[in-house]
């Protein structure tokens, strides 16, 4: 088997951007960058399947220089490749450019069986570019994958239970194909000490346009359909009534407060 | 490639844009401000730059399609288990404004097997034409027929603007069909309107947990999609006085071009499922232990509510993961979200902040939920929530 994971640098989620409320604007002190927490799922994943069936594990993010911290910390937990996708040409991509970009990544690695994906990244949360990159390919895609259950390297088939609204689906896919993972398929391992050692030696490959199979007028804020024409803070919310009053008081006070709003029946 | 630069000369070193960057690109290195490789040429600097020292230039983009004989909104009908999603009548509600605001029609887009009872669904709901896939291989719904149907049916019919519901569906095959076309997706929309001088769609959306929001356009190709988020968008009303046309198209797809077939499905046991619901409950690590979660049943199921949780709860395996409210579980918007012990962790308030009411029920009068609350009650959960479910059942007689 031969898994490629991708992953995605983002900031800190246990400090992730906060609105002044004097100014208005962002603050970003200290915010310091993160594996996107469904990517380590993911590279999780591609660990247990390579431990299961056999093969390699290559792990690949497209960012500026400063994300080759994600891809050691891949590397420290047992990845067995790792690459760093970076050109400024890929700079302001949108998910079409970037799903595009790392689509090429992926077919220059090349003769791979199964792509895996965390379910969305914590900053943009837009779930778009796992679908992309299938369909760069023209592979099946099996997203919100909470439990792979089966894969059967020689008919190259995959089962597994994707976490819908209303229930589990069990679904076959032929592959290669690419799965997305939420957060409930595994528990990802901690890097060891001898892991985090090599890892720092580590020289990591980087892939600059020029490398990679792709038309370079569909890369970056160029090849990108959307545009983002405006940055601004939500309508902060703030902190209403806090209710007075022994148990009694107070419950018979919200019951009557949350009836005016008839929906509860 | 698009270039941005900092005229030192101008740039005073005040830090605005080192603030606004939602990308933390910018740093001031001896008082002027410098861009480095994070940026990624969104303009937010170049708008709050107060003496005008940021200038970026995005050059012509080769990404141009024709775009003259695209016209109509279109939303997607979505079905899941033998009946219309909620979102697809809201998107209705929404694309009814939108065709308005652009003289246009509003259509639905519906693909499956033996349902064209939802097309005419569709119809009192609001829209005027439905075009419409019957066939066997979309009687569940799968990625590649769906994508499918819906590129043939764009392709030929060329709507201007196309939205789907923001559900593991919609979410599922809007990216396939966008990456095919090689046009724009948005995702997770929280609003939609119409530029009046350009005609063009905004489109609004949270990022970054719901800290920043932007607005972003579709300009050089069609149609202009989006994902909506559920509950965002009002349900219009349903007459079924209105008529409306079906049109329909073939898939051009057999059973053995699809790779991928759905073995079995398993229904939760919640009764209420959280994206859906009106009312959540939702129970954090002032529970304490995993049966203690009764209480939050308890309440739940005398206000016809779902039950949440929060991260803490979901990673000490108190409860199941389908649970969990936040950044790394469920995004909902229930008009009552009552938290109870639940501290009110950044990653938990991105998951639930733009609910209409929340209520906090907390024993630390410092717990940032109440930040947010609508109303709190600095208390210990163990009294107040039964006491809120007795006196629920009372009034409501249950």
């Amino acid at each position: 088997m031969k898994i490629v994971v991708c992953i995605k640098q983002v900031p800190d989620t246990e400090a992730t951007v906060e609105i002044d409320p004097e100014t208005k604007t962002l603050k970003r002190e200290g915010v310091e960058s993160i594996t996107n927490p469904f990517d380590e799922f993911a590279v999780e994943e591609g660990l247990l399947t390579k431990e299961k069936y056999g093969g390699e594990v290559h792990v690949l993010t497209m960012g500026p220089p400063q994300a080759k911290d994600v891809l050691k910390n891949a590397y420290a937990v047992g990845a067995d490749y790792v690459y760093l996708i970076s050109d400024r040409a890929f700079a302001g991509a949108d998910t079409w450019a970037t799903a595009y970009t790392l689509a090429g990544a992926i077919k220059k690695i090349g003769d791979f069986d199964l792509v895996i994906c965390g379910m969305e990244a914590t900053d943009g949360n837009t779930a778009q570019v796992g679908p992309g990159i299938a369909t760069q390919l023209n592979i099946p895609q099996l997203t919100y994958v909470d439990k792979v259950t089966e894969i059967d390297p020689e008919n190259k088939k995959i089962k597994v239970e994707r976490l819908l609204e209303n229930g589990k689906e069990i679904v076959e896919a032929k592959l290669p194909a690419l799965i997305t993972v939420v957060k409930d398929i595994n528990e990802p391992r901690l890097p060891s000490l001898f892991g985090i050692k090599k890892a720092a030696k580590l020289d990591i490959p980087t892939w600059t346009a020029d490398d990679l199979p792709v038309d370079k007028d569909k890369l970056g804020l160029k090849g990108s359909p959307t545009e983002v024409i405006k940055v601004f803070p939500p309508e902060v919310r703030t902190g209403g009534e806090i209710l007075e009053g022994d148990i009694d008081e107070v419950t018979s006070t919200l019951v009557d407060k949350l009836m005016d709003l008839k929906v509860i029946k | 490639m698009a270039d941005i630069k900092v005229l030192t000369d101008e740039c005073t070193g005040c830090g605005t844009c080192v603030d606004t960057c939602p990308f933390g690109a910018i740093t001031l290195e001896n008082d002027v401000a410098v861009i480095g490789d994070k940026c990624t040429y969104c303009g937010a600097c170049v708008e709050v730059c107060p003496v005008e020292a940021i200038v970026l230039t995005k050059d012509e983009k080769p990404v141009q399609a024709d775009i003259s004989d695209y016209k109509d909104v279109w939303v997607f009908i979505e079905h899941e288990r033998g009946k219309i999603s909620n979102v697809s009548f809201e998107l209705l509600g929404v694309g009814r404004k939108l065709a308005d605001d652009l003289g246009c029609q509003l259509c639905g887009m519906l693909m499956g097997y033996n349902v064209e009872d939802f097309a005419k669904e569709a119809i009192a709901y609001g829209a005027e034409k439905v075009y419409y896939i019957d066939d066997p291989v979309l009687k569940e719904y799968r990625t590649e027929p769906y994508s499918r149907g819906a590129i043939n049916l764009i392709r030929k019919y060329k709507p201007e603007i196309v939205i789907y519901g923001a559900t593991t569906q919609g979410r599922d095959f809007a990216g396939n069909v966008a990456t095919t076309l090689y046009t724009g997706l948005t995702a997770d929309c929280t609003g939609l309107d119409i530029d009046p001088e350009t005609k063009l769609l905004r489109q609004t959306r949270p990022a970054f947990g719901g800290n920043i929001m932007a607005t972003i356009l579709c300009p050089r190709t069609r149609p202009q999609m989006s994902t909506v988020r559920p509950k965002v968008m009002p349900m219009p009303k349903k007459d079924d006085s209105r008529t409306g046309e079906i049109i329909r198209e073939t898939l051009g797809m057999t059973e053995e071009e699809v790779r991928t077939k759905v073995l079995d499905f398993i229904k939760t046991e919640q009764k209420v499922n959280l994206v859906d619901a009106d009312i959540i409950v939702s129970g954090g690590r002032g529970l304490g232990k995993p049966e203690n979660f009764k209480v939050i049943r308890e309440l739940a199921d005398v206000l016809g509510a779902a039950v949440g949780a929060s991260r803490a709860t979901v990673d000490a395996g108190w409860i199941p993961y389908e649970h969990q409210v936040g950044q790394t579980g469920k995004t909902v918007r229930p008009i009552v979200y009552i938290a109870c012990g639940i501290s009110g962790a950044i990653q938990h308030l991105a998951g639930m902040k733009t609910s209409d009411v929340i209520v906090a029920i907390n024993k630390d009068p410092d717990a940032p939920i109440f930040k947010v609350a609508t109303y709190g009650i600095v208390g210990d959960l163990f009294q107040v929530v039964p006491a809120l479910t007795e006196k629920f059942k009372k009034r409501l007689g249950k």
